[in-house]
C-alpha cells in the first residue's frame, strides 16, 4: 500500500477512535454536572435530624425529611410484593412458551406498558382505585408504582433466563426431575443475579417517580403508615419544596435530592458488585 | 483394550499349535510303536477340531483389524498371527498325512528298520516346538536358529529317498510301502519348511524384518 | 439370544409432519453396549429421546408406536419415573455451574426433594463418581463448583450424576465429540466398564468407535433401521449394502481417528 495512504488511513483511525472517546465524556457530562451541583447545594442539608424529623412548618427552622423517606418506603415495598412474583412468573412465561401466540401478543403488551408514560398511569390507578375508594392512599401509590415496575422486571427476567443454556434444563429432565422443579430449582436460580439485577434496577427508577404519584398518594405532611391513607414520597416532596417560595424548603429539597441521587447510585453500584460476585457462568 | 484381545489372540494360537504338536507325535508314535489308536486319532477326532480353530482365529483376526484397527507393532502382530494360524493348519494336514501312510504300513511287514524317519519326526518335531517357543517369547534368535535347521531336515529327506529307490529297484514288491514312506518323509520335510515359514514370521512380527526367500544370510 | 432390556416396535418420530424416525424395531441387549451408528441427521439422536420420552418435551413433536422397558410400555408410564430408569449423557459436558460437585452428583436426589440420611448422601457420591472414573482425582474437592474441571472430567462427572439414580439403561448421545482424543479415550473405556452395571446404549458418527467400544451396533440411515448385529460380525460382512457403503466411508461418516 502507498506510504500516504497508509498514514492517511492511520489518522483516521486514530481520529475516530479520539471522537468516541469525546463523545463518551461528553455524555457523562451532565450526570457529573448534575451530581456536582446536587451535592454542592443539598450535603450541608445532610444532618441527622434531617433524616429522622417531620417538616416543620414554614418560618421555623429545621425540619427534616423523615416522612418521605418512609413514605418512599413503604410504597416501593407495596408496589414490589406483587409485581416481583407477577413479573418474574410472566417473564418465565415469555421465555419458556415464546413460540406461543399468546406471547407475542404478551410481549407486544409489555412493551406498550413499558412506554405507557407514568402520568397515564397515575390517572389510571387514580380513576380504578382513589375514586372507588373515595381517599388518597398509600396502597394506590404503590399500585401504580407497581404497575410501572412490571415491564422492566418481566424483560429483565425474559432476557436473563434466554441467555441459560437449554443444555441445563436437558440435564435436570433427563434426571427425572418434573418440569416445575426444574424451573424453580434449576433454572431460576441459574438466572438469579440477572433477575436480581432487573428488579432492583426497577426500584431505582420508580423510587424516583414524581407524576403517578401525584393524584394516588398524594402526599402528607406528617408521618403515615396507614396503607389506606396518604402518604409522602421523597419526589414529591421535592417537587412542592422546590417550587415553594421559602428558602427553607428550598434547603429540604436540595437535601432530599441529594438522598434520591445517592440511592440511585448506590442501587447501580451494588447491582454490579453483585452481578459480578453471583453470575453463573456457563 | 486392544492389548487384551491381542493377548487373547495369541492365546488361542498357542492352543492351535498344541493340538498340531500333539498330532505329529501321535503319528510319528503310531508309525513307530505301530499303534493304530494313536492314527486314527488323528485322523477322526484331531484334525476337525484343529479345522475349527483356525477358522476361528482367522474370523478374530479379521474382526480384529475391522474393531480395532491396529497399527504398526500390533498390525503386524494380527497379520502374522494369521499366517502363522494358515500354517499350523497345512501343518496338521501333513500330520494326517503321515498318519494315514502311516495307517497303511503298520499292517505290512516293514520294508526295512526305520532310523531316519524317526530321526526327522525328532528333528521336525523339535523345529516346530521351537517357532511356537520363539513366537510366545518373542525370542528372534530362536527362530533364525530353526531356519537353520531346515537343511539338517532337507539332507535327511535326501537320505531316505536315496536308500528307498535303492529298495524299490531290487524288490518290486516293496514299492508301495516304500511310496508311502516316501510320502511320510515329504511330510516331515514339510513341516519342518513350514516351521521356518513361522519362524520368519516371528522374526518380521518383533523386528519388522523380512527374511523370507533368503536362503544363506539368515 | 440376549435378552432385550429395551425394545421398540414399529417406533415413529415426527417434528410437526416430518417423519424422523421410521417404524423402528429394535431390541437392545441387556448390560451390553449397544451402538447406533449412522450418518448425520439419520434420526439417531431423536430415537433415543424417545426412549426416555425427551422427543415429546419438544414443541410440534409426536411419537408414535411403542417402546418397552423391562417388558413395560414406556409411554404408559409416568415420564419422570422413566428418566430415571433410562438416563442420558449429554454431547456437551453439562455439569450444573452453581452447584459443587457433590451436588451435581446428588442432583437426582436433590432436585427431586428426596432425603437422604448423611451417610447415604457421602456413599451414593463415592459409588458413582467411582463408577465413572473419577473418584480420585475429586475426591478431595467434592465441596468446590465444578467449573474448574476438563471436559473429560465434566462429562464423566456427568455420568456419575446419571449413575447416582440406579438407571437400568445409560442412553449416551455422542458423548465423545466435544472431547480431545485423551478424554475420549477414557470415556471409551468407562463405558466398557459401566455395562457391568448398567446397560449402555451410545450414539455416534464415528464408526472406529462403534468398532472399539460396543457389541453390537445398530445401523440407521435416513429414520431407518437397516441392519443390527453383533459388531465384529456387522463390520466385516454387512448384511445390508447400505451399511457397507456407509462403513468404507461411501457417504457419512466422520472423519476421526
Amino acid at each position: 500500500m502507498r506510504e500516504s495512504r497508509l498514514t492517511w488511513r492511520i489518522a483516521k483511525d486514530r481520529g475516530f477512535r479520539g471522537m468516541i472517546i469525546f463523545l463518551a465524556l461528553l455524555s457523562m457530562a451532565p450526570l457529573v454536572l448534575i451530581i456536582f451541583y446536587i451535592m454542592r447545594n443539598g450535603l450541608l442539608s445532610l444532618t441527622w435530624n434531617f433524616f429522622v424529623e417531620l417538616p416543620r412548618p414554614v418560618g421555623e427552622g429545621g425540619g427534616g425529611i423523615s416522612n418521605a423517606l418512609v413514605g418512599t418506603g413503604l410504597l416501593v415495598l407495596i408496589a414490589a410484593i406483587p409485581s416481583i412474583p407477577l413479573g418474574v412468573a410472566a417473564g418465565i412465561y415469555l421465555c419458556e412458551y415464546r413460540e406461543k401466540k399468546l406471547a407475542y401478543w404478551a410481549a407486544l403488551a409489555v412493551d406498550v406498558l413499558q412506554g405507557t408514560p407514568s402520568i397515564v398511569i397515575g390517572i389510571i390507578v387514580y380513576v380504578w382505585v382513589v375514586v372507588s375508594v373515595g381517599s388518597f392512599s398509600a396502597l394506590s401509590g404503590g399500585m401504580a408504582l407497581g404497575i410501572m415496575m412490571l415491564p422492566m422486571i418481566i424483560k429483565g427476567t425474559e432476557e436473563t433466563l434466554m441467555l441459560i443454556p437449554h443444555a441445563m434444563k436437558e440435564a435436570a429432565l433427563a434426571l427425572g426431575v418434573p418440569y416445575y422443579r426444574t424451573i424453580l430449582k434449576v433454572i431460576l436460580p441459574a438466572g438469579a443475579s440477572g433477575i436480581m439485577t432487573g428488579v432492583l434496577i426497577s426500584i431505582g427508577r420508580v423510587a424516583g417517580e414524581t407524576a403517578p404519584l401525584l393524584f394516588t398518594a398524594f402526599g402528607n405532611a406528617f408521618m403515615n403508615l396507614n396503607v389506606l391513607k396518604p402518604v409522602n414520597a421523597l419526589p414529591m416532596l421535592i417537587y412542592n419544596y422546590a417550587t415553594s417560595p421559602y428558602p427553607e424548603w428550598h434547603r429540604l429539597a436540595w437535601g432530599a435530592s441529594c438522598v434520591l441521587v445517592g440511592f440511585v447510585l448506590t442501587l447501580n453500584l451494588s447491582v454490579r458488585i453483585m452481578t459480578r460476585r453471583w453470575k453463573v457462568q456457563f | 483394550m486392544i492389548k487384551g484381545r491381542l493377548e487373547e489372540l495369541k492365546g488361542q494360537l498357542t492352543e492351535s499349535a498344541s493340538l498340531v504338536e500333539a498330532m505329529i507325535e501321535k503319528s510319528a508314535r503310531g508309525l513307530i510303536e505301530r499303534k493304530k489308536e494313536f492314527l486314527l486319532e488323528v485322523i477322526e477326532k484331531d484334525e476337525e477340531r484343529e479345522n475349527r480353530i483356525e477358522l476361528e482365529i482367522d474370523e478374530a483376526c479379521i474382526q480384529m483389524i475391522a474393531r480395532y484397527q491396529p497399527k504398526a507393532r500390533d498390525l503386524r502382530v494380527v497379520m502374522m498371527i494369521a499366517r502363522m494360524n494358515n500354517d499350523f493348519e497345512r501343518i496338521a494336514d501333513e500330520a494326517v498325512n503321515i498318519a494315514e501312510a502311516s495307517l497303511f504300513l503298520i499292517e505290512r511287514a516293514a520294508v526295512k528298520p526305520l532310523v531316519d524317519i524317526p530321526r526327522m519326526a525328532q528333528e521336525a518335531m523339535g523345529m516346530m516346538r521351537d517357532s511356537l517357543a520363539a513366537f510366545m517369547t518373542e525370542d528372534t534368535g530362536l527362530a533364525r536358529d530353526v531356519c537353520r535347521r531346515d537343511d539338517i531336515v532337507d539332507g535327511l529327506r535326501d537320505q531316505v529317498l536315496r536308500e528307498l529307490i535303492t529298495f524299490m529297484a531290487s524288490d518290486p514288491a516293496a514299492i508301495e510301502r516304500s511310496i508311502q514312506l516316501i510320502r511320510i518323509s515329504r511330510s516331515l520335510e514339510r513341516i519342518a519348511d513350514l516351521s521356518t515359514n513361522i519362524c520368519e514370521d516371528v522374526v518380521y512380527m518383533v523386528d519388522g524384518q523380512s527374511i523370507r526367500h533368503y536362503t544363506q544370510d539368515r | 439370544m440376549e435378552s432385550a432390556v429395551l425394545r421398540t416396535e414399529a417406533l415413529s418420530a415426527y417434528f410437526g409432519e416430518t417423519e424422523v424416525v421410521k417404524r423402528v424395531h429394535l431390541r437392545i441387549p441387556e448390560k451390553k453396549v449397544t451402538s447406533i451408528m449412522g450418518p448425520s441427521g439419520c434420526g439417531k439422536s431423536t430415537l433415543i429421546r424417545c426412549f426416555n420420552r425427551m422427543h415429546e418435551m419438544i414443541s410440534g413433536a409426536r411419537v408414535e408406536g411403542k417402546v418397552y422397558l423391562q417388558e413395560q410400555d414406556v409411554y404408559a408410564m409416568d415420564p419422570i419415573t422413566v428418566r430415571t430408569r433410562i438416563g442420558m449423557v449429554f454431547q456437551r459436558p453439562n455439569p450444573f455451574p452453581m452447584m459443587t460437585i457433590r451436588n451435581n452428583v446428588l442432583a437426582g436426589y436433590k432436585l427431586n426433594g428426596i432425603r437422604l440420611s448423611s451417610s447415604e448422601r457421602d456413599e451414593i457420591v463415592e459409588t458413582s463418581l467411582r463408577g465413572a472414573a473419577l473418584w480420585d482425582e475429586v475426591k478431595d474437592f467434592l465441596n468446590r463448583k465444578g467449573t474448574f474441571l476438563s471436559g473429560g472430567q465434566q462429562q464423566r462427572l456427568c455420568i456419575a450424576r446419571a449413575l447416582a439414580v440406579n438407571p437400568d439403561v445409560l442412553l449416551f448421545d455422542e458423548p465423545t465429540s466435544a472431547l480431545d482424543p485423551k478424554s475420549t479415550a477414557h470415556i471409551e473405556s468407562l463405558m466398557i466398564e459401566l455395562k457391568d452395571q448398567v446397560t449402555v446404549t451410545l450414539v455416534t458418527h464415528n464408526t472406529a468407535q462403534a468398532g472399539r467400544v460396543s457389541d453390537f451396533i445398530a445401523f440407521l440411515y435416513l429414520g431407518e433401521l437397516i441392519e443390527f448385529g453383533p459388531t465384529g460380525q456387522l463390520m466385516t460382512i454387512p448384511k445390508d449394502k447400505r451399511t457397507e457403503e456407509f462403513l468404507t466411508g461411501k457417504f457419512g461418516q466422520e472423519e476421526k481417528r
